[in-house]
């Protein structure tokens, strides 16, 4: 699975399963907030891209 | 069209003279006046048409951003324009997707025409040559020289009602587009004939050709996460901090694979992102932001996925060639299958 914030491209090159990333620097982060907030949000992310692993898909499919 | 065509540039920040990478997040704004490669064009078109506005917006703000789309579409209709020129782009991906989006702004907003400039590999043409002739160009800003006349030309033709032929007479990409006229043979002469070619293995030019997608299918899904061994990889041009294996910043032929062996967070690594494409410093910073280390050790403590695969796997995804990309992919999988590793989360910048 991809995680990253232009999923237009992922798309356009055959990944199936993303996972649409908070900002191009800072796929899986956010220097914004503080830091037990920041791995929060990574926290929350990196499960979704498990789930989408999890997850049986037939076509190009954004978690 | 009026009498004086008018025409607005997008630009991105670079090309807009407002800076590089540091700002990247810069909102849309528009200048009264051709800036930059905008006024060089001005210059080719003569009396054909006048540039009239240029809209500069950072590459990160309108890639990331749902309202960038309508801001610049906004922007561009206040200057009241005939024709859109968007980039030229050349190999630059951000950019090339932002051109597409300022084009698709003239095309489904303002019912305009839109001509651009990009690299055949540059991501942003699939979307962009719906709303826009697009010349190619060479990979890197050399070729500004050689493609701002061929951009003017072609604008000059377009502002002017001439009718433009097909891509190959006039040198733009092909727009999935079908016109109506007359031929001397009926269809089905046609393809007799073509048919006939095809068998005695001469040569033939189809009349529809058929779009090449990429299409993957999709692996199975994983049954039991808690058991398997997951690999990092990404295109952020992390790498350890004197970059041993020399990986380039941009159009990237090689990989490198890191050891996270005993270490539960990215910030414990002298590592760095050597990555052209992007601001690096957020993710010098906390690598955690590129390389979400930190979670997938706490997700492994916790059993929620069974390990976390000893090594990491990086390039750097900017102007990188398809054909690079896809035997690097190749390779990187074949190393982590025979490793074991049943799944793998890719982060790209």
């Amino acid at each position: 699975m991809q995680l990253c914030s232009i999923t237009t491209i992922a798309r356009s090159v055959g990944a199936n399963r993303i996972v649409p990333a908070i900002a191009i620097p800072y796929p899986a982060g956010n220097p914004e907030l503080d830091g037990s907030e920041e791995r929060d949000l990574r926290k929350g992310l990196v499960k979704r891209c498990l789930e989408a692993l999890e997850t049986e898909v037939d076509k190009v499919t954004e978690f | 069209m009026s009498a004086n065509p008018r025409i607005v540039c997008y630009l991105n920040q670079f090309f807009g003279q407002i800076g590089g990478e540091d700002k990247a997040d810069t909102p849309p704004h528009i200048e009264m006046k051709a800036v930059g490669p905008a006024g060089a064009l001005d210059t080719q078109l003569g009396d054909a048409a006048d540039v009239v506005a240029t809209v500069i917006c950072g590459d990160n703000y309108i890639n990331e951003k749902d309202e960038a789309f309508a801001q610049v579409a906004d922007l561009i209709a206040s200057a009241d324009p005939d024709l859109v020129v968007a980039g030229p782009a050349f190999n630059a991906g951000r950019y090339g997707m932002a051109c597409a989006k300022a084009c698709q702004a003239a095309g489904e907003k303002l019912d305009i025409p839109a001509v651009s400039g990009m690299y055949q590999e540059n991501p942003g043409l699939d979307p962009a040559r719906r709303y826009a002739y697009i010349i190619p160009t060479s990979d890197s800003a050399a070729g500004m020289r050689s493609a701002l006349p061929e951009i003017a030309s072609l604008v000059e033709k377009i502002v002017s009602d001439r009718q433009l032929g097909s891509p190959e007479e006039e040198g733009y990409f092909p727009r999935g587009q079908r016109r109506t006229l007359f031929t001397e043979k009926r269809g089905s002469l046609r393809a007799i004939e073509m048919l006939l070619k095809r068998l005695k293995d001469e040569e033939y030019q189809t009349e529809l050709p058929m779009p090449v997608f990429d299409e993957v299918e999709p692996a199975p899904a994983v049954s039991e996460i808690n058991k398997v061994t997951i690999a990092l990889v990404s295109s952020g041009g992390i790498v350890p901090a004197k970059n041993p294996d020399s990986i380039e910043s941009a159009s990237a032929t090689k990989y490198g694979r890191y050891s996270l062996k005993g270490y539960n967070d990215m910030r414990q690594l002298d590592y760095r992102s050597i990555h052209g494409g992007y601001d690096s410093a957020y993710a010098n910073e906390d690598g955690n932001r590129v390389v979400p280390l930190d979670v997938m050790r706490e997700l492994e403590e916790r059993g929620e996925i069974g390990r976390l695969h000893d090594y990491y796997y990086v390039t750097t995804g900017t102007g990188t060639s398809v054909a690079n990309a896809r035997q690097m992919g190749e390779d990187i999988a074949a190393e982590l299958k025979s490793s074991g590793v049943q799944a793998v989360v890719l982060t790209s910048t």
